[in-house]
C-alpha cells in the first residue's frame, strides 16, 4: 500500500467532515473519491496533501506516517479544482515551477518541460500566460504541472469540473491515458459518477464523511452495498420501490406487497429466505433492466405512462402506479405513448433487495 | 391646489403662464438644478484660475496700487533661472522621496501584518488607520509638540540616552527627518490599505499550490504575491508622490520652512512669495509650473489606473 488512511477524521468545530475512514491505494492504482458536495471527499484529499491537519487518525505515504509533515515535505503532486496556475508565469514557467525545489539543471528542466508539453500537446502555447488560455488548455497545464515531477502520489481535485461537456469527454480519455503511464498511487476527487466510472480502478463512494462502498467501477454499479450507493450511481437513477415481504417460495422467489394494494412475485437473492415475513424492504431495479408487457403478469405491477422522453437510441419513460414513480429505459423502437396502461416486469436476478437498515440483503451475521 | 400636487408641475404651470412656471419647464429644469453648482465652481475656481494664469504674464503685486504691465514670459524665465527655485525643488524632492519610501516600507509591513488574522485585528486596524483621518493641522501640531526641545516626548526619550539637550528641528537634516516622519506617520496607513487590498485578492489556492510545489517563500512572494500588488504599489507611489509634492500644512506648522530655508518645500516657498512678499505674478508663474508637474504626475497615475483596470479584465 502506498497511500494508507487509518481511522482518518477531520472535524471543523462541531462538524465532522470526515468520519474515521479507512482507505488504501496501491502503486499505479487510480482511486476516485466520489460523492455529493459536502461529503468530505475534498477534505480527505487535502489531508493527504497536508493542506488540512487530520483531527484524528493516521496517514501513511509509502509506509511512513506523514500526519505531521508540511505539504512540501510529503512530496505529493496535486492539481487543484481552479487549476491554480501562477498568473504571472508563462505556461513553460508554470510547468517548470515544481522542479525548482529539486535543484535541477536548466537543461534538465527544459528537457522535462518539453517531454510533458509533447505528451499533453502544450508545445504551441508554452509562451502564453494562463490569462490567454482556454479552459481546456489551463486544465492540461494544471495536469502537466502535477505530473512533471516524481512525487509519492498524485492527487487531483475535481480535475474536469470546469470544462464543458464535450471537452470533458475528450479530457477524460486523455487523463486516463496519462494516468496509465504513472506507476504511482493516484486519488481523484469528483462528484461526477461518469468521470469516476471511466477513469478509476476503484471507486470510494462517500456520504457525510463516511465511505459507503469501495470497489471496482463494475461492482459499485452492479452490486451496490446499500441504498445510498444504489441511488447515487447510475443514470437515470435506480428505481427504489418500498415493499413488504409476504412470502417466500424457495430458490429466491418471493412475494411482495406494494403500498397501494398491488403485489408481485419475483425472483431475487436466495437469502431472502432469511428475512421474516412482513419485513419492510426496498426493491431496487435499474431503469434499463425493467421490462414491460401489455398483458398482466405476476412478476410486476401495472402502471400508467406519465411522460415519455426520447433520448436518441433509447427512450426514457416515467411510469406511475398512483403512489410510486418508476423510470424505464427502453430501446427507441419500443412503442411507448403517454397515458397508456402498461405492466412492468422485474426479470429474475435484476432486482436488488435492501433491508430496513438500508443495507443490501446479506446472510444473517 | 390639486394641480401642484401632481408630478407634472412645470407643464401645468406653463399653461397658466408666469416666470416661475416658465423656469420650471422640464426642458430647462435640469439646467436650472446644476446652475448653482456651476456658478459657485466658476466664481470660486475657474475664474480665479484663469485670472491668475493671466496675472502670471504681468508684473502685478497685490500689495501695490501700481497698474500692472504686460511682461510676456519674463516671470517664467525669472522663476526658472532663480537658484532659489531649484533649491526648493531639491528640498521638496528629498522630502517626497524619503517620505514616500518610508510610507511604502511601513505601509507594506503593516499590510503584511494585517493580511493575517490575529486577535483584536479589527480594532488594531482601526487604530492604525486613524492618522489618515486627522487633519494636517492637528498632525502638524502633534509632531511640533513631540519634537519640542524642553518638554516634547522625543526629546525626553533621547535624554534618557544622552545628557545633551536634543533639538530635533535644530539641524537641517533633523528638521527634514522630523517632517518626513510626521508625513509618513500620517500616510503609511493609506499605502497599507492599497497593499492590503492587493494581498487579500490573491487566491488562497495559489499559495497552497506553491506549498505543494515546494516553492521557497522568496519565490512564492515574487511569483504569486508581488504580481498581485505591483500595480497597486505603483498607484500608491504615484498618489503619495502627487500629494507629498504639494505638502504645505505639516511643514508650515512644524518648521515654517526652517532652520534657514532647509525645509522650505515648493509649496511653502510659493506661499511665502505670494502672501508674505506679495510677488503675485511671479508666484502665479511658479504655481503654474507646479501645476504642470502635478498634471504630468496625475496622467501617469491615470495611466496606471487604466492599466490595472485592463489587467483586471
Amino acid at each position: 500500500m502506498t497511500i494508507e488512511l487509518k481511522k482518518l477524521t477531520k472535524r471543523f468545530g462541531s462538524l465532522t467532515a470526515v468520519d474515521a475512514i479507512d482507505l488504501d491505494v496501491g502503486d499505479g492504482e487510480v482511486l476516485c473519491l466520489l460523492g455529493p458536495s459536502g461529503c468530505g471527499k475534498t477534505t480527505t484529499l487535502r489531508m493527504v496533501a497536508g493542506l488540512e491537519y487530520a483531527t484524528e487518525g493516521d496517514i501513511y505515504l509509502q509506509g511512513a506516517r506523514v500526519n505531521d509533515l508540511a505539504p512540501r515535505d510529503r512530496n505529493v503532486a496535486m492539481s487543484f479544482q481552479f487549476y491554480a496556475l501562477y498568473p504571472s508565469l508563462s505556461v513553460a514557467e508554470n510547468l517548470a515551477f515544481p522542479l525548482h525545489a529539486d535543484g535541477l539543471s536548466r537543461a534538465e528542466i527544459e528537457q522535462r518541460v518539453k517531454r510533458i508539453s509533447d505528451t499533453l500537446q502544450l508545445d504551441k502555447i508554452l509562451t502564453r500566460t494562463p490569462g490567454q488560455l482556454a479552459e481546456g488548455e489551463k486544465q492540461r497545464v494544471a495536469v502537466g504541472r502535477s505530473i512533471i515531477r516524481d512525487p509519492q502520489c498524485f492527487l487531483f481535485d475535481e480535475p474536469l469540473s470546469r470544462l464543458d461537456v464535450q471537452l470533458r469527454e475528450e479530457m477524460r480519455g486523455e487523463i486516463k491515458e496519462v494516468l496509465q503511464d504513472l506507476s504511482k498511487p493516484t486519488v481523484i476527487v469528483t462528484h461526477d459518477q461518469l468521470e469516476a466510472l471511466t477513469m478509476a480502478d476503484r471507486i470510494a463512494v462517500m456520504r457525510d464523511g463516511r465511505i459507503e462502498q469501495v470497489d471496482t467501477p463494475h461492482n459499485v454499479f452492479q452490486s451496490p452495498e446499500n441504498l445510498f450507493v444504489a441511488g447515487f450511481i447510475g443514470t437515470p437513477q435506480m428505481n427504489l420501490l418500498p415493499a413488504t415481504l409476504t412470502g417466500t417460495n424457495g430458490h429466491g422467489t418471493a412475494d411482495f406487497a406494494i403500498a397501494g394494494g398491488q403485489s408481485m412475485t419475483i425472483e431475487v437473492d436466495p437469502r431472502i429466505a432469511d428475512l421474516a415475513q412482513g419485513a419492510n424492504v426496498t426493491l431496487g431495479i435499474r431503469p434499463r433492466n425493467l421490462e414491460i408487457s401489455h398483458d398482466p403478469a405476476p412478476d410486476g405491477i401495472s402502471t400508467k405512462i406519465d411522460i415519455v422522453e426520447p433520448m436518441g437510441a433509447e427512450t426514457l419513460a416515467h411510469l406511475s402506479d398512483g403512489q410510486h414513480d418508476l423510470r424505464l429505459v427502453a430501446d427507441w423502437r419500443v412503442p411507448l405513448s403517454e397515458g397508456d396502461q402498461v405492466h412492468t416486469r422485474f426479470p429474475p436476478g435484476a432486482t436488488h433487495v435492501f433491508t430496513e437498515n438500508e443495507q443490501v440483503l446479506r446472510s444473517a451475521p | 391646489m390639486a394641480e401642484l400636487a401632481t408630478d407634472n408641475l412645470g407643464t401645468q404651470g406653463a399653461a397658466r403662464g408666469g416666470f416661475g412656471a416658465w423656469l420650471l419647464d422640464p426642458k430647462r429644469r435640469g439646467a436650472l438644478l446644476v446652475t448653482p453648482a456651476i456658478t459657485i465652481l466658476f466664481v470660486m475656481n475657474i475664474f480665479p484660475l484663469m485670472w491668475s494664469f493671466g496675472l502670471s504674464f504681468f508684473n502685478y503685486k497685490a500689495s501695490s496700487p501700481r497698474v500692472p504691465s504686460f511682461r510676456g514670459l519674463s516671470n517664467y524665465e525669472r522663476v526658472l533661472t532663480d537658484d532659489k527655485t531649484w533649491e526648493r525643488f531639491q528640498t521638496t524632492a528629498v522630502i517626497v522621496g524619503s517620505s514616500v519610501l518610508l510610507q511604502l516600507i511601513v505601509g507594506f509591513l503593516l499590510a503584511l501584518m494585517f493580511a493575517k488574522a490575529f486577535p483584536l485585528r479589527r480594532i488594531v486596524l482601526m487604530l492604525v488607520l486613524t492618522p489618515m483621518m486627522l487633519s494636517f493641522v492637528s498632525v502638524g501640531v502633534f509632531f511640533k509638540l513631540f519634537y519640542e526641545p524642553t518638554f516634547g516626548i522625543v526629546s525626553y526619550v533621547m535624554n534618557l540616552f544622552t545628557t545633551e539637550k536634543f533639538v530635533m528641528l535644530g539641524s537641517p537634516a533633523g528638521a527634514i527627518a522630523g517632517i518626513v516622519i510626521a508625513d509618513a506617520w500620517m500616510w503609511s496607513p493609506f499605502v497599507m490599505l492599497l497593499v492590503l487590498a492587493g494581498l487579500v485578492s490573491v487566491p488562497k489556492y495559489l499559495y497552497e499550490a506553491a506549498e505543494i510545489d515546494r516553492a521557497s517563500s522568496w519565490r512564492t512572494f515574487w511569483t504569486i504575491t508581488f504580481p498581485y500588488i505591483k500595480s497597486l504599489l505603483l498607484l500608491a507611489i504615484l498618489f503619495r508622490t502627487i500629494e507629498t509634492f504639494k505638502l504645505f500644512d505639516i511643514v508650515y506648522i512644524i518648521t515654517e520652512g526652517g532652520p534657514g530655508s532647509s525645509t522650505e518645500t515648493i509649496a511653502v516657498f510659493l506661499y511665502r512669495n505670494a502672501f508674505q512678499f506679495f510677488q503675485t505674478s511671479r508666484s502665479a508663474a511658479l504655481a503654474y509650473i507646479v501645476l504642470f508637474i502635478v498634471i504630468v504626475l496625475t496622467n501617469l497615475y491615470l495611466y496606471a489606473v487604466n492599466r490595472r483596470a485592463q489587467e483586471a479584465n
